[in-house]
């Protein structure tokens, strides 16, 4: 039997979008959604392991409300073969959504699991570590380069300051980045096979769990700025009031 | 008891460590503020930490000489555990990030990320992280017996050391071999001041044009001013610059008084991981750039004419 790759996605405002705010949380209901670009490295990763070993099998997962299977259609319109959704309109905090992935992973029997390294809604590195844990594998974040040569994976990550070379035995959780792969695009063929494949739904309720966060409010901060803006035709102009500039409105320079 | 796990590097704590003690001493709850040294050869960063704390756990192990996700969630589990800590804190890096859901999990607690703010009240830990690319405030609340919460680099300010050092006990850890093989590892040392704890950070982008320029004009810049060096993805991408100076999503946010953003066009990604800045400058010679939306002062030109006369006007 090949390998089962499970990649998790999460449906994120389009880069472009500006963010909206209703009765304290954000609104998405009006905004453009996709699947994050975040996901979309783990998922190509996934679908190269397939075109060298074609009886590998790559199952999308997304934890989130209904909307979120626009988001699946579009993994799926990419390539991977089938994909499950588990619904819930409750906000949720990550240990309990990678608790919810984990459980997945176990009874899908997955080998090998790709998330975002740190998803653009709610800005959270804690996803893929949170799946290791509870499945008790071993993870590596922010890969930069991946080979898997039969169960053994290869690569390069970012530390601190820094990066490594790694090796490990599967199964383990790698989280992605951009830079470390070029993501296909859906073709239309593919878009329309997409329609046909297998999504299929679970409750969050059957999992038995609950959210540890409550989520009280969202606020849209902006940070009020001079936008003091001039012209810098003349160089040397520029950078003597610029230079005036920092002298009055801030302590670094003397 | 509040855990405190120190980060540190070259025999020294850093100021995320600092940071935490802040957060810990103003969360309003009640406990020894403990903090736990991991590494090996730890003593002279032990020392500094008696100077915050009210009592320092030094576990100093040839097994912790490397950090490793895995073997670091267990040891600070096992302590939180042991010491019945209700509240651990670990630090906003890249490393403690990723570790500290695992010590969640192990602890069967919930995880406050990256806060920037945590009060302890009415049986509650409240917090607020910003979410959506650092767009929005979140807050959030926790009622666990334990809370994990990793805390974000510059939020708080650093916590002034005590004239009287607490006392410092060894501890025993019963801790798991690592499962990655590490087969080669680049730390970057720079000589500048990390970026993180900067106070100043000039930062480069694609407007630079070449890796030459961006030598020239960005480390020219931060030479004078003292300041860390920053760099956009791109820039990253094109090879000129190693991935440690990222800034934004993907990379490191930074928090500095000063931000200087030269030839960046202020992709929503890069504003991630700067739009804190005190103050921030931008140069670029399209006006239209989005970096001028969040700049407080900017200069609509060419950075190869203006960035070599403010480098000369600052000699
Ligand atoms: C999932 C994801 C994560 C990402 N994470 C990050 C991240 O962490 N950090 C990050 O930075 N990016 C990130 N990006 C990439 C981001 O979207 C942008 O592509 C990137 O920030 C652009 O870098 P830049 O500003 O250097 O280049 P460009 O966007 O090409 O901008 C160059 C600017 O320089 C100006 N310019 C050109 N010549 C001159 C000159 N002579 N003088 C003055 N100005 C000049 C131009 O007007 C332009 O505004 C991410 C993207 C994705 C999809």
């Amino acid at each position: 039997m090949g390998l089962r790759i499970l990649s998790v996605i999460r449906q994120v405002l389009d880069a472009e979008e500006s963010v909206r705010i209703k009765d304290g949380m954000v609104d998405p209901s009006s905004s453009k959604l996709v699947l994050d670009t975040m996901d979309e490295y783990g998922l190509e990763e996934a679908l190269r392991i397939r075109d060298a070993q074609p009886e590998t099998e790559v199952v999308a997962l997304a934890v989130g409300p209904a909307r979120c299977e626009e988001a699946l259609r579009t993994a799926l319109a990419i390539g991977a073969d089938r994909a499950i959704l588990v619904e819930t309109f409750e906000p949720l905090d990550v240990i309990t959504v990678g608790n919810v992935a984990a459980q997945v992973a176990r009874k899908e029997q997955s080998d090998l699991i790709f998330c975002g390294g740190q998803e653009a809604d709610w800005d959270s590195q804690a996803f893929g570590a949170a799946i290791a844990e509870y499945l008790n594998w071993p993870q590596l974040t922010w890969t930069t380069a991946l080979n898997l040569e039969g169960r053994t994976l290869t690569g390069t990550h970012d530390i601190d300051e820094g990066t490594e070379s790694f090796s490990v035995e599967l199964p383990a959780v790698i989280t992605t980045q951009q830079g470390l792969c070029e993501p296909r695009y859906p073709t239309l063929p593919n878009i329309m096979k997409a329609r046909k494949k297998e999504l299929r739904r679970e409750s969050f309720e059957s999992f038995g769990l609950h959210s540890r966060l409550k989520f009280i409010r969202s606020e849209i901060q902006v940070k009020e700025r001079m936008r003091r803006i001039v012209d810098g035709k003349d160089g040397s102009a520029a950078a003597q009031q610029l230079v005036e500039f920092l002298r009055n409105e801030t302590r670094v320079i003397g | 008891m509040i855990l405190i796990v120190a980060e540190h590097s070259n025999g020294k704590l850093n100021k995320s460590t600092y940071e935490m003690t802040q957060a810990a001493r103003d969360l309003g709850r009640e406990g020894p503020i403990t903090l736990l040294v991991l590494g090996s050869g730890v003593a002279p960063v032990a020392t500094q930490a008696a100077l915050l704390a009210d009592q320092v756990l030094v576990a100093d192990l040839p097994a912790l000489s490397a950090y490793d996700p895995e073997v670091w969630a267990q040891a600070v589990a096992q302590i939180a555990r042991e010491g019945e800590a209700h509240t651990v804190l670990i630090g906003g890096s890249r490393s403690g990030r990723e570790y500290s859901p695992r010590v969640a999990v192990k602890l069967d607690a919930p995880l406050m990320e990256a806060v920037i703010s945590m009060k302890f009240a009415d049986d509650t830990t409240v917090a607020e992280h910003y979410t959506l690319l650092a767009r929005v405030v979140e807050r959030v609340e926790a009622q666990a017996p334990t809370v994990v919460v990793s805390i974000h680099p510059g939020a708080f300010p650093p916590a002034s050391a005590r004239p009287q050092a607490a006392e410092q006990y060894d501890v025993d850890l019963d801790l798991p071999a690592p499962r990655v093989v590490v087969t080669e590892r680049n730390t970057i040392k720079s000589k500048r001041v990390a970026l993180q704890d900067a106070d100043v950070v000039v930062a480069g982008g694609r407007g630079l044009g070449s890796a030459e320029v961006y030598a020239q004009l960005v480390e020219g810049l931060a030479d004078q001013l003292g300041a860390a060096v920053g760099a956009t993805r791109a820039v990253v991408d094109a090879g000129w610059r190693p991935y440690s100076e990222q800034v934004g999503q993907t990379g490191k946010t930074v928090q500095p008084k000063l931000y200087l953003a030269l030839g960046i066009s202020g992709a929503v990604q890069h504003l991630s991981g700067m739009n804190k800045s005190r103050l921030v400058v931008a140069i670029n010679r399209d006006q239209e750039a989005p970096i001028f939306k969040i700049a407080d002062y900017g200069i609509v030109g060419d950075v190869k004419e203006i960035v070599p006369a403010i480098i000369e006007k600052l000699k």
